[in-house]
């Protein structure tokens, strides 16, 4: 078994216009940035993007708006250092934005992956986010009925990843990347290195491979922030 | 009475100085973005703390020099930080079980108002604009305790702890304490109950600034606090 795939480019090839897009990471920690430049370059239309955010600066996530490529966003925290690309096109009326808790977002996505079409969350019960949706009482204090979230497609970040599709993360920047390796129809890793199978541990091993349809080795990946504080736009 | 108060009131180091003190050895604690991260820096000495974020981080420290970021290592607020021994790295749906499954001591939040039934608003002013809730509406439910920062009423003069919240809310009955520049105030059977206030703040003054009904239960301490 072999699921390397050369080139970011054919990584993104099989994403159409209106396809639903998870994007790993947590702002720029986790952010496939190389996956989501790839995706800007074959240029698909209205997409739905499922992120913690909505970009920041002009590269990544941001650019992928600011090129017109995204119909609507589902995401926690549409706020940024430098957030003007979607500020400024959900003011106009141009872009959807389907606001969830954080904890939700990633509960819906888990559940997604999992096969669990709802579940009970105590989260936004009272509040405007739970409005016209299911609630129940459970010993005594009230849920939110939320549902599964999941995705045509899923970009995501590792560290290391094998021919099988194994991976293990850096640091913070593992965040939604497992979740979401889980809940789409075909999930696509970049990973810093690609090592033989059986160089990573199975004890280390954070996302097997069964979750993992491909993986492109984007050695040394660009960091959103250091993109951002050198005031980088893309393309 | 309101240029007053602006004089004798607490700093945001003050209030988060008073906060720190409430931390017990061996909690872990999450601190929300912005105002509430700073009570680490007074964390009291020989209290061994353990401090999460939402974004997969449990035993995180300081920030790097400058230079020394890694931005795969941020917290909450997207702030590069650093690892104390014993760290812990997770996906963010553990991340949120231990947040909504009880696991945590500790939820210190801001607020743009608290009402004496434990209502909090902080994450939408109603006014239009881009909404954003974060994790707020998760980290409101699960810890034993939810605390707030706050200044105790708004830059225009106007109470913020209130009979009822009239922002959107961001949770019911979620909040157990407030520490406010003026005062300690408790949540108890829904009702705001006094535990500390400035010594140079009479009562009276104190409740004219309070849109709800201060209860005493008990000995009001002052509430003193370092210079910082």
């Amino acid at each position: 078994m072999n699921k390397t795939i050369a080139f970011a480019s054919e990584a993104v090839a099989g994403i159409g216009d209106g396809t639903t897009v998870m994007i790993g990471g947590f702002g720029g920690s986790g952010a496939p940035i190389e996956l989501i430049h790839a995706l800007i370059d074959a240029g698909p239309k209205n997409l739905t993007i499922i992120n913690n955010n909505a970009g920041n600066g002009h590269v990544g996530l941001a650019a992928l708006i600011e090129q017109g490529m995204v119909a609507k966003m589902i995401c926690s925290f549409p706020r940024s250092a430098d957030p003007k690309v979607f500020t400024d096109l959900y003011l106009a009326g141009k872009i959807e934005l389907e606001i969830v808790p954080q904890g939700t977002l990633a509960e819906r996505i888990r559940a997604g992956g999992a096969g669990i079409p709802a579940f009970y969350t105590p989260t936004s019960y009272g509040t405007e986010l739970a409005e016209g949706k299911l609630v129940a009482e459970f010993e005594g204090r009230h849920y939110v009925q939320e549902r599964w979230l999941k995705a045509d497609f899923a970009l995501i970040k590792a560290e290391l990843g094998d021919p099988l599709g194994n991976l293990t993360y850096r640091m913070a920047a593992r965040n939604f990347n497992p979740l979401m390796a889980t809940a789409a129809t075909r999930t696509v890793a970049q990973v810093t290195r690609i090592v033989a199978a059986g160089e990573i541990d199975p004890e280390q091993v954070v996302t097997p491979g069964i979750f993992i349809d491909g993986i492109v080795e984007v050695p040394d990946p660009e960091q959103e922030e250091s993109l951002n504080r050198e005031g980088a736009v893309y393309p | 009475m309101s240029a007053a108060l602006d004089t004798l009131k607490l700093s945001s180091a003050q209030i988060a100085w008073r906060a720190a003190q409430d931390m017990e050895d061996g909690a872990y604690v999450n601190l929300g973005i912005g105002f509430p991260e700073m009570i680490a820096k007074f964390q009291p000495e020989g209290r061994d703390v353990v401090y999460h974020t939402e974004n997969g981080v449990l035993g995180f420290g300081e920030a790097p020099a400058a230079g020394e970021e890694d931005w795969d290592l941020i917290n909450a607020g997207k702030k590069a930080i650093t690892l104390k021994p014993g760290a812990a790295f997770f996906h963010h749906a553990d991340s949120f079980a231990m947040v909504r499954g009880g696991h945590l001591d500790l939820a210190v939040l801001g607020a743009y108002q608290v009402a004496e039934n434990g209502d909090l608003a902080n994450w939408s002013t109603g006014k239009g604009g881009v909404p954003a809730v974060g994790g707020a509406m998760d980290l409101v439910h699960g810890a034993k305790r939810v605390a707030v920062v706050t200044d105790h009423v708004t830059r225009k003069g106007e109470p913020k702890l209130l009979k009822r919240c009239a922002l959107p809310l961001t949770g019911l009955g979620c909040v157990t304490r407030v520490y406010t520049s003026l005062a300690v105030i408790d949540v108890e059977d829904g009702r705001f109950v006094l535990r500390e206030r400035l010594p140079q703040l009479s009562f009276e003054d104190l409740q004219s600034v309070t849109g709800a009904e201060l209860k005493i239960h008990g000995d009001v301490a002052d509430l003193a606090v370092p210079e910082l």
